[in-house]
């Protein structure tokens, strides 16, 4: 391990290694100080953004912050490296990196060619030196296809998990939030339904519905139930219509195995849902949920800082081409991300390490009522992410989830994003909302649903509810 | 106002679900009323986090009932340290360990350690708390079994009470604290069970009861449940998923027959 040092003004600042270099020179947030892990004060961090700007980015492939040996996602990452793709920026410095990526050498084109050879290290080294708008400037020259049912990440395209959550997993009530967010425009990422519980039978009543739902009304999207990945296995080998496999990934072996997962598993699961075939326009069969904190709640993290963590558990994601892949941001609690200036700044750098590792990146902009941030927080963070380009939020109705007790996008944020920055949902969902009469001609407004209900559902809703 | 509102003609879909559905729309955006409706419920969970615990109120109650209550804090000394600090809300101050220590040996090796705790709603515990232990305590009289000094902690996580029941050498913890509050559920309170607790507990050898409010789990359901559970820890002399394993039938919500009205 080397010794990192800068001297300012005749002040030395030393830092005992490289993860502890990283750690200090992350923007503060209150997960890395209750690791113990932030720097001291103002001056040593940004001290050691300087001593990490010039260091050059070749040092992450010599010296690996989780050793080889003992950690599944190192080798992973160092395995998989390429260092054709990396030939490219192999000169650079994280400094001269940075300047780099906002330069305009750093095109479409140049950042999918070397994204193979980056790490999740560099990214995070190069993100703890950048401004909120230089993490949304890169980021937008990012851009990452994906495909199930329907195509997700195009140019203008901005897309939806509509989230139909419900306490008791009643068939009823899920149904009920899935029409309000469909008639408002959203699911074309993907209907998926946190499970208030794990249990088999529970799980795929869930599967059987949203599968009945997508075939009956000839809806272009696929549908997740949110379960572990190993009950989503064993629902397919019985049989269940599943279309996509979720699970919470984080990044390190020791989190992972905290969430009861390995690499062999997720490759079960890939292989599992791939083997049904049910995809239309893609074959990118997996969801994955990552967030800040979640190996330092574990006690996982090996004195590696919260957002390098968090950059890790994409290059777990990537090896496992998903169709989405979402940060909960600020599901965590004020313990990991403080308040709203700590989940704004998480969100975006999430984004970016996500996009430029080659990941179709979505956000869960969320909070819950402990942390100190509000409605205001969220709008900025989901302005400035639809602006970055990214892939998808939630959608639940009117921001609430009424199961997992936290708040986060609603139907309508979603449209107030596609108005503001004319963003229109994936092609194949478009083309449906405007045949089911949801959307009217332009593809943003919502057709007027005053006196009578879109065709599509008029007939169920009248005969149930006497309309 | 018709022609600047659109209302969402399948309101009567809200029976089926607590969710915010059918709130209609000004242009695209939530109307004044859902808006502010929401603006309030979250003042409302926000109150709840941060409403000082009237923690005076809750022991003079317990002193009415002929309880000698111990007044106790954790080592999160403000709200703000105790939100970004969880490990400090899992350890008591000193003076509360000095006053632990001070107990005499007449209150200790009882059977049951109940320690009360705001978590992070002190409401869920001053509107809760008391309603609960009057359903609990001639149970666990009627049982035969002895309790120790009831403690009241402020700036608490569930963990801190380890510390209590070790200090009490009692063999049962039983937490009653403030869960994280939802728009929906600010006064919400959680039990926690925990069979001989030592400083290496983690949450795996803990039995949780949540959603324990009006609206929610009512007290007689809570105290049923809580009483299978002691009955059988004190049998097996463990808590936690071992215990749970054996005690969960299928949750009675998994046997609904309700399919969705789009389906039938």
């Amino acid at each position: 391990m080397s010794i990192y040092s800068h001297t300012i003004d005749g002040k030395v600042y030393r830092f005992r290694d490289l993860k502890d270099l990283l750690a200090k020179a992350s923007p503060a947030r209150s997960g890395d100080y209750l690791a113990g892990l932030a720097a001291v004060d103002y001056e040593e961090r940004v001290a050691a953004q300087m001593a990490l700007a010039e260091l050059p980015l070749k040092t992450f492939l010599s010296e690996a912050l989780i050793p080889y040996e003992s950690d599944e996602v190192t080798r992973l990452i160092i395995d998989q490296h390429d260092r054709q793709a990396f030939a490219a920026i192999s000169h650079l410095t994280v400094g001269d990196f940075r300047n780099w990526l906002l330069s305009d050498q750093a095109d479409e084109k140049s950042l999918a060619s070397i994204s193979t050879g980056l790490t999740p290290e560099m990214l995070a080294a190069v993100s703890k030196i950048m401004r909120v708008q230089d993490l949304i400037l890169v980021s937008k020259k990012c851009r990452v296809v994906t495909g199930f049912r329907s195509t997700l990440g195009l140019p203008g395209r901005f897309s939806t998990r509509l989230q139909p959550n419900h306490p008791a997993d009643d068939p009823a009530g899920v149904s009920a939030s899935i029409v309000d967010g469909l008639l408002y425009g959203c699911g074309d990422a993907v209907i998926g339904v946190n499970p208030a519980t794990d249990n088999l039978h529970a799980v795929m009543t869930l599967i059987d519905l949203l599968d009945a739902i997508i075939h009956k009304y000839s809806i272009p999207t696929q549908s997740c139930v949110l379960t572990h990945i190993t009950t989503s296995i064993e629902a397919i080998n019985r049989g269940a219509p599943l279309d996509l496999v979720f699970q919470s990934v984080a990044g390190t072996e020791l989190a992972n195995r905290s969430f009861g997962i390995n690499l062999g598993i997720l490759q079960e699961g890939l292989d599992a849902a791939r083997s049904l075939q049910r995809g239309s326009v893609g074959t990118n069969v997996m969801y994955f949920e990552t967030g800040q904190g979640s190996a330092l709640s574990a006690n996982a993290h090996h004195g590696v800082d919260q957002q390098t963590c968090e950059a890790r558990a994409y290059a777990v994601a990537r090896h496992f081409s998903p169709l989405l892949v979402n940060s909960v941001v600020g599901f965590i609690g004020p313990e990991y991300l403080y308040d709203g200036k700590q989940i704004i700044r998480a969100g975006l750098e999430d984004h970016f390490c996500g996009k430029l590792l080659g990941l179709p990146m979505g956000c869960d902009v969320c909070y819950t009522n402990h942390a100190e941030a509000d409605q205001n927080d969220m709008d900025v963070l989901l302005t400035l992410l639809a602006v970055a380009g990214v892939n998808f939020v939630m959608g639940v109705p009117g921001a609430d989830d009424v199961m997992l007790n936290y708040q986060t996008t609603s139907f309508h944020d979603a449209l107030y994003v596609r108005k503001t920055l004319g963003l229109r949902p994936a092609p194949e969902f478009e083309a449906w909302l405007e045949q089911a009469g949801i959307f009217s001609g332009d593809a943003r407004i919502l057709a007027d649903c005053q006196d009578s209900l879109p065709g599509l559902f008029a007939y169920d809703l009248k005969r149930i509810a006497g309309f | 106002m018709s022609d600047i509102l659109t209302v969402n003609p399948w309101g009567s879909l809200a029976r089926f679900t607590q969710a915010r559905i059918a709130l209609g729309r000004a242009g695209t955006s939530q109307p004044t009323k859902p808006h502010l409706d929401f603006q309030f419920a979250h003042a409302r969970a926000r109150n709840a986090v941060h409403h000082v615990f009237d923690h005076a109120g809750i022991e003079a109650q317990l002193s009415e009932r002929g309880f000698k209550p111990l007044s106790l804090n954790s080592a999160a000394e403000t709200r703000e340290i105790y939100l970004q600090r969880p490990d400090l809300g899992r350890q008591l101050s000193k003076a509360s360990l000095a006053t632990l220590s001070a107990i005499p040996d007449e209150d200790l090796q009882r059977d049951v350690a109940l320690v009360i705790v705001d978590g992070l709603s002190s409401l869920a515990i001053e509107k809760n708390a008391l309603p609960l232990f009057d359903h609990l305590l001639p149970q666990l009289m009627q049982r035969g079994l002895s309790l120790a000094p009831v403690s009241v902690v402020r700036q608490g996580r569930v963990a801190v009470g380890d510390q209590i029941c070790m200090a009490l050498q009692a063999k049962l913890l039983i937490v009653l604290i403030g869960e994280r509050p939802g728009l929906s559920s600010p006064d919400s309170l959680g039990i926690y069970l925990t069979w001989n607790p030592d400083a290496t507990s983690t949450n795996a050898e803990r039995n949780c009861l949540s959603n324990i409010r009006n609206g929610g789990l009512d007290f007689p359901t809570a105290v049923h449940k809580l009483l299978y559970l002691i009955e059988q820890s004190f049998r097996r002399q463990l808590s936690g998923v071992d215990l749970k394993d054996e005690t969960q039938a299928i949750p009675e919500k998994l046997s609904h027959e309700n399919r969705s009205f789009l389906l039938e």
